[in-house]
């Protein structure tokens, strides 16, 4: 660990956990509507493993992995605009919430069947091997996504097809409020990948350290050829499945063990024990974080809300046809 | 001009171009040494190699979602389902995936999902499905259905040249039975245009896939008759050549739309729909159809015969029609 790269780790948890923070009051506000999921207590998971991509590699957040896009260089603002169904989001307003990818930042968007971005992830990284190109792709999922048919579809076609991509659990031990023991009849995550045919490690997620040395361990064996990894990151959801949900389903004591083991606070401690920052760069790094999402904050609500007359827009390559084809179909061509 | 099959000539126009694009490459099960179920892709692996004919694990969510992500990436996947029904099976990928990339964040999907659809060889109700009005449904995909060997060719062509997601339906009836001249080298029959497949003056009938021939027989017995059947091969149901349907109605003021998928929210209701918003003063009868009933493919001959649309059927219909 370097001064620099402990600034930086710490930089996008607390981006993460803030913006996420915003994003709730927004929402509670009813500035945000719909429904918002957040990964509060996760950050080291997609902070430390991100931080690793090359401009080259891509990245399959879900929507626990909000550093994971800010790390791709996906802006606070334009996530921000993305919320709030404005023209600037990524999606310009065709979709909300975690749901958000951009070519031109590798991000490959999730869709909410979760499992289903794993096999597609899976394309991607199939892409660098036919292209003989050097990447890697980190792909991200929930533990409840490992009980779905296309992850297991996806694990054996990644290790059958030895495909550079690294599988990153967030095991954050409930599924929405389903607890992973009616997830699993097995302990652990790994033990349901382990029978594929790929090395699977599990790690403490709330460890930001030792997410960053298992993934580069991870993404190094990818890049080297010798196929994917599953990592099973260990942590818990500080939160409810979404801001709607109080998760009274979860009992109390959880909530007290895995708050004493805030990834943030961890971290900030052993940059301090270890005199990589101190105090004051740590108060620093808090401060900019601050002012940041106070401009984006301001910054997403000049965003206008899309124009009506580009509803159709995207559906099919030629805007024409979507229109006319449409056009027709209510009977307006004529 | 040799004859060449139906089935060649979507071989052909696949091998083509693969000869003429590096980005395309087909991913299916048993499409490598055994060469398709059908042999559709007979001598690929030996010309392309493994890398380019990709024989996967049985597990239709993994390779359609690793042809999605491949095309995201610029690549131009080919996906073979064994059979068409299967489509089923990767349901959610198709439909909440590669159709919604390109409207929720501007990720062009340009694969090609294709595969056998189809009855009339005794496949029973797991082989002989036509599976494409879901897809017909579902904003962000083309469907493609070609009735010739020439369309066949010109059409998997243009549909890989799509930037868009496209389902391809062979029907596997005409696999073998189907032999034309068509001509050699290179070609493409652009998406969304409608083909007449017999010009006449009474009756519309408008079909597409294997029966078409059922239309042209039907059309053939009903010449001796004195009546004039004109017969319109969509071709693609998405995009719909929606002004050759009309224009064939206001010449005709008579309609039969024919399919061979079963009848309930079948195509036949969207065209019947079409027809009656914007030719409504041009029909002098009921617009009527032509399905399958409303029940599983069965595979005892005698009940897929009954099952199957027919040239009769057709008839009575055009009868029913012209006397109205």
């Amino acid at each position: 660990m370097t001064p620099e790269l402990g600034r930086r780790l710490l930089y996008y948890m607390k981006l993460m956990r803030e913006l996420e923070h915003r994003i709730e009051k927004l929402y509670r506000q009813g500035k945000i509507l719909g429904g918002v999921f957040f990964g509060r207590g996760q950050e080291a998971i997609s902070a430390g493993s991100a931080v690793l991509t090359e401009p080259d590699d891509y990245v399959c957040p879900s929507h626990r992995d909000l550093a994971a896009f800010l790390i791709r260089g996906m802006e606070p603002w334009v996530v921000l605009a993305h919320y709030l169904g404005r023209r600037d989001g990524p999606t310009r307003g065709r979709d909300g919430n975690t749901h958000m990818g951009s070519l031109p930042h590798h991000i490959i968007s999730y869709i909410s069947s979760m499992a289903a971005i794993v096999p597609v992830a899976n394309g991607v990284a199939f892409s660098f091997q036919y292209r003989k190109q050097p990447n890697v792709v980190l792909c991200y999922f929930g533990d409840g996504a490992t009980s779905r048919g296309e992850w297991h579809e996806a694990m054996n076609f990644g290790a059958v097809f030895k495909l550079p991509i690294v599988y990153i659990c967030n095991n954050n031990q409930y599924a929405y409020s389903t607890p992973i023991t009616r997830q699993m009849a097995v302990p652990h995550i790994t033990d349901r990948a382990g029978g594929y045919g790929f090395p699977c490690e599990r790690v403490d997620g709330n460890d930001v350290a030792a997410v960053y040395e298992a993934s580069k361990k991870a993404i190094e064996r990818a890049r080297r050829g010798e196929g994917p990894t599953l990592l099973e990151c260990e942590t818990f959801r500080m939160t409810g499945h979404s801001a709607h949900d109080g998760a009274e389903y979860v009992p109390k004591q959880l909530w007290e063990e895995w708050g004493r083991k805030c990834p943030i606070a961890r971290f900030e401690k052993v940059l301090l024990e270890k005199r990589l920052l101190s105090e004051a760069e740590i108060q620093q790094i808090h401060g900019r974080v601050a002012s940041e999402i106070d401009a984006a904050v301001e910054r997403a609500e000049r965003s206008p809300y899309p124009d009506t007359a580009d509803l159709l827009e995207g559906v099919f390559a030629n805007h024409t046809y979507a229109v006319s084809h449409h056009a027709m179909a209510s009977g307006k061509a004529e | 001009m040799p004859e060449i099959t139906y089935l060649e000539a979507i071989r052909e126009g696949i091998w083509e171009e693969m000869e003429r694009d590096e980005r395309v490459f087909m991913m299916g099960e048993d499409i490598g040494a055994y060469g398709g179920a059908f042999k559709l892709s007979a001598g690929m692996l030996e010309r392309f190699g493994e890398r380019r004919i990709v024989d996967t694990p049985l597990s239709e969510n993994a390779f359609l979602g690793a042809a999605i992500g491949a095309a995201m990436m610029g690549l131009r996947p080919i996906v073979e389902l064994q059979f068409a029904d299967f489509i089923t099976t990767a349901y959610d990928l198709i439909v909440n995936y590669a159709a919604k990339a390109r409207y929720r964040w501007g990720a062009g999907v340009p694969i090609v999902i294709r595969g056998p659809s189809g009855g009339g060889v005794h496949g029973g109700p797991f082989h002989s499905n036509n599976p494409e009005v879901p897809f017909v449904h579902t904003p962000g995909l083309k469907v493609v259905v070609p009735a010739t060997a020439h369309d066949a060719k010109g059409l998997i062509k243009a549909a890989i040249r799509d930037p868009d997601p496209v389902l391809f339906f062979e029907h596997k009836l005409l696999y073998r039975k189907l032999k034309e001249e068509i001509p050699r080298g290179d070609y493409a029959v652009e998406l969304g245009k409608a083909r007449i497949a017999r010009a006449g003056s009474d009756i519309s009938i408008i079909t597409y896939g294997a029966m078409v021939y059922v239309a042209l027989d039907a059309a053939k017995a009903l010449a001796q008759e004195g009546i004039e059947v004109e017969v319109v091969d969509l071709r693609c149901l998405v995009p719909l050549d929606e002004e050759a349907v009309l224009d064939s109605v206001r010449k005709t003021n008579r309609v039969i739309l024919l399919h061979e998928d079963t009848r309930m929210g079948g195509f036949a209701g969207e065209l019947a729909a079409r027809i009656t918003e914007h030719a409504f003063d041009s029909l002098d009868a009921p617009v009527m159809r032509v399905t399958a009933p409303d029940c599983p493919v069965p595979y005892s001959p005698p009940l897929e015969e009954a099952f199957l649309p027919n040239t009769k059927s057709v008839i009575e219909a055009a009868r029913y029609l012209k006397v109205y």
